[in-house]
């Protein structure tokens, strides 16, 4: 027995003692029915060989590890970012017990939304009842200042029309008639939580907008995008923007609500764009988008209203950050003030110090279309070569705009874009072309594991490493925080594999 | 005022938050347990309202997420759009030991990702030729199961002909399960057409597969137990040193082959009730099997358990308790010896589902704390049944609570610690309660089994007993 009271093994350790490891074999053995290992072996093999790429890239029906989610995700993540508003998921309910999931597992936050409950006699007769009942029983429970109406496939399917149910909900007394309910229809079955994001945002855009008549002012908006780091980096927007002394607007501001304190209370709702705010956005000057795509129709919305938008594709980087910051001052009219262009050189300071760790070193990227270009941006800053980069749910036109961004550099002369496909794409490419380092999400670490190509975890969802969202990856702070991120990876790895004494250690350095 | 009476007040005070026929319906859920009563007075496996924030799933989750999907060998598709299976993808942590991609599939995510001229034009075609893909590219998987999302119910798809095609095709086994997220009030019915696509598709026929296994008297088969953490194997390690022969793990770690010998075995052993009392019963009535519910979680209750296992089998396996009894009881003594005076009438609230909110009451108890309060996600009314042997008079009784009547509960009753899952852990820790998640472990386990409950005691220590917990208000806030 391995087990004592004094020294308490869990899975970690337990596991590998004599008396399990005899165990799995006597069970494998005995009883599985697996393959021998030597063909097992042989088949692990010839996965990672080319012959097995080009069969893996002829799929057709499957998809393996997709890098994207569902449009009710990215709904939900839109609508937190609004002052004591409650997500509504018409449809299903184990949608939305997945999505509350998701986000606590990624924040280690809270995450409250609700569902219409939808079961068999919804899929026959419709869910108005459900609509009926449950805006009552949210209104009443959570004493929300707004409910926004997102939708399963299941509602989509069946074809449930949220604009007259609302309008039924609210002729039928659930909740006050003038009480805010923007919606969107959400269906999973196209694109993914980055278009759920761009039709929630619209969707409350609409309800504030369309009736409203615009009176052209000097502030601006801005619009996050479904953002993994939205805690540190909307707070990052925040701070350069009050440098600059703007006068302006976070749509969506969801960076408090998935930041609370630990203090004795739950907060449901915390921080958030005021609606009042929301209303008079549209008087706005313009509205700028930090990642182009999966907000695309937010941004036709503003322009349809009058206002300039501004496109970026999550900027890391100096130049991606300078071309931010002067298109914003070029809007606005303000300058860019000394201290961030101080925070610029420090930047560059720090690029700098690094970048022959950085120069010619091989990357693969995947992640959303947007952060994708952003760090391939900022690798190609660097030097490096970000040889396959992936998204699963980038469009043709972002393989063209990313394929661009490659062809226009030196260090991007044989690096691929690849838009639709998965991490099992994703583990032919890093198997027959191998690269130095891999950037991606939590699900990520089975490439690692299987291919060996170290992980440097940016994106969404990460679930196995605490409070990156914390810090922002925007900006010049932001930048140098991936500057950081990558660069630990790399020295890392160089200690690793040069730390066996007597054989690699005279590489085994303390000065880097 | 006595713990009945403020229960009773506190039970009152949420549900008049309700509109007032959404008060009535969920009065029938909230409860304060009378000694002596059959059952905890409470309505169960009923829908959930629209609106309230339930803790609940859905059919989808109970079959591909609960029963299917550790099955290691067998690549589990999750049929619709592309978010069911992303949000289920390798997080229960069903370990099992394999060559992922390779013989194992357990911690993969394979999707038909249905788009909407899938929706328009029927995904049969698409699913036809997705198996030949996966037969393609994953050559030694050992069958397929096919996991029905909200949609393909919906929309008139006929996979059960697709797979039957497919499965002559390709010669192995496939397995449609018609388990659509809109099916039921919870996960449970997921369960249910989880089991009856096991009999109909697997056990079905599965006589020709079992030629040449060679029975002794000492065959059991482990069912309900989803390795969470490995919680099977440090159950299993029990089982086999009592003298007993584990044929088949369910689900946890388990395969096809081990399912297809379950007919085999001279007793099932059920852990999880809710989930796969359905088999257990029907291969009772086929094959004669007969079944017993135990319970490996801390050592009064482990002991019962294998005392009563061994009561169904000869001298020599009742001896191998008794051994087994003796081998572990003195580790899980010095155990309680190190933690008990540190969690000592600590009190805790559970709200969990399947087994749990009963099951897990004994090793709390063996470590001195008391339940103040429980229910169950997705119980029927023979769970509540089953929990009278359990719970004390004036536990508070929650059938499907609310994250309001949860935290309303919560925020009265102030137990030292609450477990639950990942949706309320939060919630608590602001609040400053001490919480461990009783679906995932926390990440940690196993809890079953001697070895388990070593882990589950430091577990509740390092929660209740956490320094962080006592600095959640500054210290000039008066």
């Amino acid at each position: 027995m391995s087990q004592s009271a004094e020294k308490v093994l869990d899975h970690m350790n337990l596991f590998r003692a004599p008396e399990y490891t005899e165990m799995f074999e006597s069970k494998k053995t005995c009883f599985e029915g697996g393959h021998p290992d030597i063909k097992v072996q042989e088949i692990a093999d010839w996965t990672k060989s080319m012959e097995y790429r080009e069969k893996n890239f002829a799929r057709e029906a499957l998809v393996i590890n997709p890098a994207k989610a569902c449009q009710p995700l990215g709904a939900i993540f839109a609508s937190v970012g609004f002052e004591g508003t409650l997500p509504f998921v018409h449809g299903s309910q184990g949608c939305v017990s997945y999505f509350r999931s998701h986000f606590s597992r990624h924040f280690k936050e809270p995450s409250s939304a609700v569902s219409s409950s939808m079961t068999e006699d919804a899929a026959v007769f419709g869910g108005l009842n459900n609509m009926v009942d449950g805006l009552a029983n949210s209104h009443s429970l959570y004493k929300p200042k707004m409910i926004a109406v997102s939708t399963t496939c299941m509602a989509e399917v069946i074809g449930d029309d949220l604009d007259s149910f609302i309008k039924t909900a609210k002729q039928k007394g659930s909740i006050p008639e003038e009480f805010d309910v923007p919606f969107a229809h959400t269906p999973s079955f196209v694109g993914s939580h980055i278009t759920g994001y761009d039709n929630m945002m619209k969707g409350v855009l609409t309800h504030f907008w369309e009736k409203a008549k615009r009176k052209e002012n000097k502030k601006i908006n801005f619009v996050g995008g479904f953002d993994g780091y939205t805690v540190g980096n909307l707070r990052e927007i925040k701070r350069m923007f009050d440098l600059m002394g703007l006068d302006y607007t976070i749509l969506g501001d969801n960076s408090d609500v998935f930041d609370t304190p630990t203090d004795g209370e739950f907060r449901m709702y915390d921080g958030g764009t005021k609606l009042e705010d929301a209303k008079a956005a549209l008087n706005a000057k313009g509205t700028v988008f930090m990642q182009q795509y999966g907000t695309e129709k937010t941004a036709e919305y503003v322009k349809s209203k009058g206002q300039e938008a501004l496109v970026f594709n999550h900027p890391v980087g100096v130049t991606a950050t300078d071309e931010f910051l002067m298109a914003i001052s070029k809007l606005t009219g303000k300058e860019i003030p000394d201290a961030l262009e101080k925070e610029r050189g420090r930047l560059l300071d720090a690029m700098a110090d690094s970048q022959a760790y950085f120069h010619g070193k091989r990357f693969a990227i995947y992640g959303d279309p947007s952060l994708c270009m952003g760090l391939t941006a900022f690798l190609l800053e660097m030097g490096a070569e970000p040889v396959h980069v992936l998204a699963t749910n980038g469009n043709k036109d972002w393989g063209v705009a990313m394929q661009a961004l490659l062809d226009a550099s030196p260090f991007g002369q044989g690096c691929k874009a690849w838009a639709g496909k998965d991490l099992w794409h994703m583990r032919s490419l890093l198997a027959t072309e191998p690269v130095d380092f891999l950037i991606g999400n939590t699900y990520g670490k089975f490439l690692e594991r299987d291919i060996g190509t170290p992980l440097i975890r940016i994106g969404f969802p990460v679930f196995d490493r605490h409070h990156h969202h914390r810090s922002p990856v925007w900006g010049y702070q932001g930048s140098l925080n991936v500057l950081v991120k990558i660069l630990d990876k790399i020295f890392d790895e160089m200690d690793k594999s040069t730390n066996v004494a007597g054989k690699t250690d005279y590489s085994y350095d303390i000065i880097r | 005022m006595d713990t009945k009476t403020r229960n009773k007040a506190l039970i009152e005070e949420v549900l008049s938050a309700y509109p007032e026929k959404s008060a009535k319906k969920r009065s029938k859920h909230l409860s304060v347990h009378e000694e002596g009563n059959s059952d905890c007075g409470v309505k169960s496996n009923i829908k959930s309202l629209p609106g309230v924030m339930t803790i609940r799933g859905c059919a989808y989750a109970g079959s591909k997420g609960v029963v299917w999907g550790p099955i290691k060998d067998m690549i589990h598709i999750s049929h619709g759009p592309v978010g069911c299976g992303q949000y289920s993808w390798a997080s229960r942590r069903n370990y099992f030991i394999g060559v992922t991609g390779v013989n194992a599939f357990g911690t993969m995510q394979f999707t038909s990702d249905f788009q909407e001229k899938d929706i328009v034009f029927g995904g049969d075609k698409k699913l036809d030729k997705l198996m030949d893909e996966v037969e393609t590219l994953f050559p030694l998987n050992n069958g397929l199961s096919v996991q029905s999302e909200c949609p393909i119910g919906l929309i008139g798809d006929d996979i059960e002909a697709v797979s039957k095609k497919k499965a002559k095709a390709i010669g192995k086994t496939i397995v449609p399960v018609r388990c659509e997220g809109f099916r039921g009030v919870s996960q449970s019915l997921g369960h249910h057409i989880a089991n009856d696509a096991v009999r109909d598709y697997v056990l079905e026929g599965s006589e020709g597969k079992t030629k040449g296994f060679e029975s002794t008297p000492y065959d059991v088969a482990v069912i309900g137990d989803y390795n969470i953490g490995g919680d099977a194997w440090a159950s299993r390690i029990l089982l086999e040193e009592m003298g007993l022969r584990v044929i088949a793990q369910w689900s946890g770690d388990g395969t096809l082959k081990e399912m297809e010998a379950t007919p085999k075995a001279k007793l099932n052993l059920i852990h999880c009730y809710r989930s796969m009392n359905y088999i257990s019963r029907y291969m009772e009535e086929k094959y004669n099997i007969p079944w017993l519910e135990y319970n490996f979680f801390g050592p009064t209750k482990i002991a019962e358990s294998l005392r009563a296992i061994a009561a169904q089998f000869d001298d020599k396996i009742k001896e191998g308790a008794e051994r087994v009894i003796a081998k572990y009881q003195p580790m899980a003594d010095a155990v309680i010896a190190k933690y008990k005076s540190r969690l000592e009438a600590k009190t805790v609230m559970l709200y969990v589902g399947g087994l749990r909110p009963r099951h897990v009451v004994g090793a709390y108890e063996d470590l001195g704390m008391e339940i103040v309060g429980t229910g169950y996600e997705f119980g029927h009314n023979d769970d509540y049944q089953r929990t009278t042997h359990y719970v004390k008079d004036s536990t508070l009784i929650y059938d499907d609570v609310t994250a309001y009547e949860l935290e309303k509960f919560v925020e009265t009753v102030k137990p030292d610690l609450v477990g639950s899952g990942i949706k309320e852990k939060y919630v608590f820790q602001k609040m400053g309660i001490p919480f461990r998640q009783m679906h995932s472990w926390d990440y940690s386990g196993p809890y079953h089994g001697y070895d388990g409950f070593a882990i589950f005691a430091r577990d509740m220590d390092m929660a209740i007993n956490s320094p962080v917990w006592s600095k959640t208000k500054a210290p000039w806030k008066k």
